[in-house]
């Protein structure tokens, strides 16, 4: 493995600096010089190159037989019985990534008890559903549901798995990478196929979300995405499809069970979570206190949203954590994103700009946050966001 | 109890900033910093060992100026730090990352819990953590909240683990791994002692050979995955901004979202 600048090539224009983010590149006397201690071989500055001039070479490795593995398959996630939303938005993009490869898309399905709704799976799109249905499913296991998908991929040999990137997909696919092995790339937002190397392109934001990145993985097979919840889109629900619903073995043992849930608590302070949530209002350090979130709950209620809220507010004590939105608390992307007496910061920012529309409403006019509303009201929250409540009341009844 | 965290120096996320002439990367003088979330980590292994003794050693995999990372965690109260360092890492995925951590932490051998951040704050990927525990193959639960119980006598513990609808309560045996979310703790500022004893320390650097590797998954050549691409994001155009009485604004939203069929 090595990266080198050919000097028949490089211009000296400096375009790879740029793209370098990891700032390993200068150009001295019209010459790119990359600095080795800082370049991590990240494939970042080959293609920004507009003359060909850097390359990055790589031994021959071990890979996969691609020909054997074919076909798209999703991992059907599913809480106490319920499909989880994320399943059908999977199996809307698989549809189209199957359609493109002209090969079969199938969904795996496991848990305890839950073979009858499997058939939901194919009216939303997939030709067949793997059903591992075992009383040692029952709470989801990292050890055994990694253990069951593995011993199905080895079988039919997919070409493609897909998984939500929930805090159940982003705990489960990258064991099951690492014991496949192959490669798996976290938290798409969009994802396609180049049609003439068969290859899935799927593309991430990295840097919280500054810069976007789109990965391969060339030799090994599956090729595995997390998909962000609330990015892709579901198909309509098609009571006239037909599929195959296969149940597969279970060799299961409680050895396998490597931890064990003692119990489980439902957060009762929301009634939606922030990942499903097609609307969310959030709150942050303009409220002054943590009884005026109550302000925040009443808007949400009206449109059937989920309450965020801002690092400040959380630090502050006022709401719990599970409600943070931002770098150090959750990534959200929904419809209609209402930001309440929040500054605005780039930390709270990379956690919700990729919401559909933003409405912002603080009384500083300078407020960050207005940078990147699509619709700002400057103004006092204690009288907009009761005026909104009770304008949305008298529309939507 | 001995305790190993492993952590991740990154660039200062909110200061990586866009030029808006070339629409690339400006990277001049972002500063390094120990990934947030692999602080709480470090503070839990420092609090595990205030409260059972035994020892902390943190570890890193990273270029040579990783090294103040490693220092400001020996500042906090870490008692052991090792540097894994090598060109031969270079490239490194997260198949990668987690193969050559779980190299150094079987050299290390005698350990009861690894701690790790949740996610580090450049690539947002959570996968090595996880990826190092099944390398390993020991037992985990990615965002924790909360220890509930710990002991090395009963080879057990208790944590709460963070859910997208709440959180549940999971048990498993020790040696194992955990994956923690803000919400464990507070990390502690570096103490002067601290700062002094960090300045000082000896700092061993591993090298591929250090260690009992299997060259085919190092670096770029056991990284399955490869960037094509890179790109900014299509930027956010502000938009319309609303002055006045609270009513009117409000009418004017309304029928702005009406209109744009938003409602």
């Amino acid at each position: 493995m090595s990266i080198s600048v050919l000097a028949d090539k490089c211009t000296g224009c400096k375009i790879c600096i740029l793209y370098c983010p990891f700032g390993a590149i200068k150009v001295e006397s019209k010459f790119a010089v990359i600095d080795l201690d800082k370049c991590n071989l990240c494939g970042a500055c080959p293609p920004a190159c507009k003359f060909d001039a850097i390359a990055i070479e790589q031994k021959e490795r071990k890979v996969t037989n691609k020909e054997q593995y074919k076909g798209v398959w999703v991992f059907a996630e599913q809480k106490h019985g319920v499909i989880d939303t994320v399943s059908y938005e999977l199996l809307g993009e698989g549809r189209k990534l199957a359609e493109m490869l002209q090969e079969e898309l199938c969904a795996v399905f496991i848990g305890y008890n839950i073979k009858e709704k499997a058939n939901q799976l194919i009216f939303h799109g997939a030709d067949k559903v793997y059903v591992a249905d075992n009383e040692l499913l029952n709470d989801f296991q990292d050890s055994a549901y990694a253990k069951v998908i593995f011993n199905m991929v080895q079988l039919y040999k997919p070409s493609i798995l897909l998984g939500g990137a929930t805090t159940i997909g982003r705990s489960l696919l990258p064991k099951l990478a690492v014991m496949l092995p192959t490669g798996l790339t976290a938290d798409c937002t969009g994802l396609d196929i180049d049609i003439e190397k068969r290859l899935l392109m799927q593309t991430r934001p990295a840097f919280g979300g500054n810069i976007m990145a789109t990965i391969i993985c060339p030799d090994y097979r599956p090729q595995m995405s997390t998909v962000r919840p609330r990015v892709m889109k579901k198909l309509p629900e098609d009571t006239s499809r037909k599929g195959k619903i296969i149940v597969v073995d279970v060799p299961l043992t409680k050895r396998d069970i490597m931890t064990k849930v003692i119990e489980f608590v439902k957060d009762t302070t929301t009634h939606v979570n922030l990942h499903d949530a097609d609307i969310i209002v959030s709150g942050g350090r303009g409220l002054k206190g943590p009884e005026n979130f109550r302000l925040i709950q009443d808007l949400a209620d009206v449109l059937g949203g989920a309450v965020g809220s801002s690092r400040a507010a959380v630090d502050a004590g006022w709401i719990p954590y599970s409600h943070q939105v931002g770098q150090t608390g959750k990534t959200v992307a929904p419809k209609i994103y209402f930001a309440c007496g929040i500054s605005g910061a780039i930390q709270h920012q990379v956690g919700m700009r990729t919401s559909d529309v933003v409405i912002a409403i603080n009384k500083d006019s300078h407020a960050p946050i207005f940078q990147i509303a699509t619709y700002g009201i400057v103004g006092d929250l204690f009288q907009v966001v009761p005026a909104l409540t009770k304008k949305f009341k008298e529309i939507l009844k | 109890m001995n305790v190993i965290v492993c952590i991740k120096q990154v660039p200062e996320t909110t200061e990586v900033k866009i030029n808006p002439q070339t629409n690339t990367l400006i990277r001049e003088g972002v500063a390094s910093i120990i990934n947030p979330f692999d602080m709480y980590a470090i503070e839990e292994g420092i609090r595990l060992k205030e409260k059972h003794g035994g020892k902390v050693t943190v570890i890193t995999m990273g270029p040579p100026q990783a090294d103040s990372a490693l220092r400001q965690a020996l500042s906090m109260g870490a008692d052991e730090a090792i540097l894994i360092s090598d060109r031969a890492f270079a490239g490194s995925d997260t198949l990668a990352t987690s193969y050559t951590l779980s190299c150094a932490i079987n050299k290390l051998k005698d350990f009861d819990l690894i701690i790790c951040g949740k996610q580090a704050s450049d690539g947002d990927t959570a996968q090595v953590g996880p990826g190092i525990a099944q390398q390993l193959n020991i037992p985990f639960i990615a965002f924790v909240k909360k220890i509930e119980e710990i002991s090395v006598e009963k080879k057990y513990i208790k944590v709460e683990k963070m859910l997208d609808e709440g959180y549940e309560t999971r048990e498993m045996s020790l040696p194992a791994l955990i994956t923690v979310v803000k919400e464990i703790n507070e990390p502690r500022l570096e103490s002067l002692r601290g700062k002094l004893k960090a300045k000082s320390a000896q700092i061993p650097v591993w090298k591929a050979a250090d260690m009992e590797t299997d060259a085919q998954w190092l670096g770029m050549n056991g990284s399955p995955t490869q960037v094509i691409k890179i790109f900014t994001p299509p930027k956010r155009q502000s938009g319309q901004i609303f002055e006045g009485d609270a009513n009117d604004v409000v009418e004017k939203l309304v029928n702005k979202l009406k209109e744009n069929k938003i409602l």
